[in-house]
């Protein structure tokens, strides 16, 4: 390792701030963009899946 | 050939193999990621002139890069779906937009955190920084576009040539540390002559790169295939999966 203790990696001479906030928001935005598709498909099939299922119930009881 | 293209307009296919690739280029994407950013927080020498503000750039440099390229991407697959009226290259570009803005954004806000303890300032009006600040507005603009319309055909032609009129500024960005005197630097790396970048920050950087260039190809992915369920809730194939049936 460059730095020679934790504490002076957290703190990068004064840059720790800057250079960890950058990080962070990268973190971030990069999670939000994974994980805002996966519901919104995850969203849409289980409301077609409902649509589905009380439709196939509405026709099974109107059959008999 | 032309097979390959009949199959890559068909959004069942696309769906079945990028669900096929998807765990291959995440992971990928992730490794290169956290090798890229341990080496370069942790084991790059600090640079001589601004310390340790410097390894702001291996986020900085990829998503500033990414954010030109995903525009390209944009802009193809709209003159793709305005020449051949291929309803997955308006699905692509619709997907492309949200990516790019996010991409945009974190270029934009890195390279302010990185200006404060480099150039004193947060934000300069320079040419490098506005008009990625403008590419910023195009993507945002496609986005709220599309939205605008009710009429999605419509939408997706409109959106279509704003981003191809839009491909105007992206030279811009590209020439803007050539073509105007700026605060932000030149670029480092070139393709023709020899970088000037030490090889010992050279090659995290090209791991962070590749992982962001990675990270891109699974989020376009994951967007195109949510977009692809919700239009096609109508045929059996969504409805099958839907209902859990393998598909």
């Amino acid at each position: 390792m460059y730095f020679d203790s934790f504490a002076a990696f957290l703190h990068m001479d004064g840059h720790g701030v800057f250079v960890w906030s950058v990080y962070g928001s990268a973190v971030l935005v990069m999670s939000l963009l994974s994980y805002l598709p996966l519901k919104r498909k995850k969203s849409t099939l289980a409301a077609l899946a409902s649509t589905l299922e009380s439709c196939a119930l509405s026709n099974s009881s109107e059959s008999h | 050939m032309w097979s390959f293209f009949h199959k890559l307009g068909s959004p069942r296919w696309f769906y079945q193999i990028s669900g096929r690739f998807l765990p291959w280029i995440s992971v990928t994407a992730v490794s290169l990621l956290v090798v890229g950013t341990i080496w370069g927080l942790a084991f790059a020498p600090e640079d001589f002139k601004q310390g340790n503000s410097y390894r702001i750039m291996f986020v900085h440099v990829p998503t500033a890069m990414v954010a030109l390229v995903g525009y390209y991407v944009m802009a193809a697959a709209g003159a793709v779906s305005l020449i051949w009226r291929m309803k997955m290259a308006d699905v692509v570009m619709r997907s492309c937009a949200p990516i790019g803005a996010a991409m945009t954004f974190l270029a934009l806000l890195s390279g302010a955190i990185w200006g404060k303890p480099t150039w004193g300032t947060w934000w300069v009006w320079d040419a490098r920084i506005t008009s990625m600040l403008v590419l910023l507005f195009l993507y945002l603009g496609v986005i709220a576009l599309y939205e605008a319309y009710d009429n999605k055909v419509a939408a997706g032609r409109a959106c279509a040539v704003l981003s191809l009129v839009g491909m105007v500024n992206i030279p811009i960005i590209y020439k803007s540390v050539d073509w105007w005197y700026s605060l932000h630097q030149p670029a480092s790396i070139k393709l023709t002559e020899e970088s000037t970048i030490h090889s010992s920050m050279l090659q995290p950087l090209l791991f962070t790169a590749a992982g962001f260039y990675l990270f891109y190809a699974t989020a376009l992915l994951l967007y195109i295939r949510a977009e692809l369920v919700f239009r096609e809730q109508n045929t059996r194939w969504v409805r099958d999966l839907a209902l859990g049936k393998r598909d």
